[in-house]
């Protein structure tokens, strides 16, 4: 017998393994905040190229995603969260993660470059560039302070919508992302407080392992202080209002006050309720981003009918 | 043994040559797209027979022809 059958491969890689190299959670974010960065700027995109833009920015986010994974993959088939990763699971090989994630990368940028311009199009490559390269290779493993600079490729994508509607940067773009920026500590430190996690065996500095999970209760009101200047600030430049200004001041009282009870609290208290303190906050976290940019996007829509903004 | 022209390796790998064929349509969508909307954006495609090297004397204004 001569027919040739391809059976040695123990599982064949589906449309779907190659999907969730994209980390498709991480993306809906980054669509949701790089949707909002367009839809406040002051210059109005016609929809196609607003949506070619969006989807240019969404494919970006999904190939540092897969570069991530190809750099990662020693290290998420040490940690059960990450075990089941088509690269780790044995579905999909390195090689291909590796060729997926550039080959995508050069699509969306060069796509962003043609249908809006340069400068969308250079932060695009600057974010694939700062997550695959400066978070996942170099601060990673490195420092605790990984999630801290690392939390900048996440806060990039607003930037990237503003400009994909202006060519440009301005302090209305720099505060959303510096809104990204502050938030992301607290709401991933939060997080660590409570999920059993097997970054040590991994050989990942996390903050609640090498510097203790009092130093991170700590890290998480410093950090929550930060924040709230960044976010009432925001509500006062040309993309805030009224509306904005209200529910940020709501929702930073709310994660304030949730960042000075987890720091009031010690592990016994933690074990004793199961973390129910920690848990709260993480979803207030949630709902912190979210209830800000969409606060942002019902201001540019008030916008439309002379009401809203200053 | 009869040669199979559907080979198994077909059946199983359908699904991604359907999803290869989807994207590479989505794309084909996506260009043609942007073409259409960006010359629309240029208000007058007429314009466009200027720079296409082709001497077209029904551009020429009138007074130069005149002359």
């Amino acid at each position: 017998m001569t027919d040739f059958t391809a059976t040695n491969t123990p599982h064949e890689a589906s449309m779907g393994d190659y999907f969730a190299l994209m980390k498709p959670r991480v993306m809906s974010l980054v669509v949701f905040t790089a949707l909002v960065g367009l839809l406040v700027a002051p210059v109005p995109v016609h929809p196609f190229i607003g949506f070619v833009g969006i989807l240019c920015i969404a494919v970006g986010a999904g190939a540092s995603g897969a570069l991530n994974m190809w750099w990662d993959a020693d290290i998420d088939a040490r940690m059960k969260r990450t075990a089941g990763r088509p690269i780790p699971s044995g579905r999909v090989q390195p090689g291909e993660a590796l060729g997926i994630g550039l080959a995508l990368s050069g699509f969306s940028v060069v796509l962003l470059a043609l249908a809006t311009n340069f400068f969308a199009a250079a932060l695009l490559a600057f974010t694939i560039f700062f997550y695959a390269v400066v978070y996942s290779m170099w601060l990673k493993r490195a420092t605790p302070q990984n999630i801290v600079i690392g939390g900048a490729a996440g806060a990039f994508p607003p930037m990237v919508g503003w400009a994909v509607a202006t060519g440009g940067a301005s302090i209305e773009s720099l505060l959303m992302f510096a809104l990204i920026f502050m938030w992301t500590p607290p709401h991933f430190w939060a997080l660590a407080l409570f999920v059993k996690s097997d970054y040590g065996n991994a050989g990942v500095p996390m903050l609640t392992e090498t510097h203790g999970r009092d130093a991170t209760r700590n890290h998480i009101l410093v950090y929550t202080v930060l924040l709230v200047p960044v976010a009432l600030g925001l509500g006062l430049t040309s993309i805030g209002g009224p509306v904005y200004m209200a529910v940020a001041v709501v929702m930073n009282a709310w994660f304030l006050k949730g960042a000075y009870d987890i720091w009031r609290r010690d592990d016994a208290a933690c074990e004793a309720d199961k973390h129910k303190t920690e848990i709260a906050v993480f979803k207030v976290s949630l709902y912190y981003l979210f209830a800000h940019f969409g606060a942002l996007l019902l201001e540019a829509a008030l916008h439309l009918y002379d009401l809203g903004g200053w | 043994m009869a040669i199979e022209v559907e080979h198994e390796l077909h059946e199983r790998r359908k699904g991604r040559n359907y999803g290869v064929g989807l994207l590479l349509i989505g794309f084909i969508a996506i260009v043609f797209g942007l073409t259409v909307v960006k010359v629309l954006q240029l208000g007058d495609a007429g314009q466009f027979e200027r720079a296409d090297h082709v001497v077209r004397p029904q551009i020429i204004p009138v007074d130069e022809v005149a002359e």
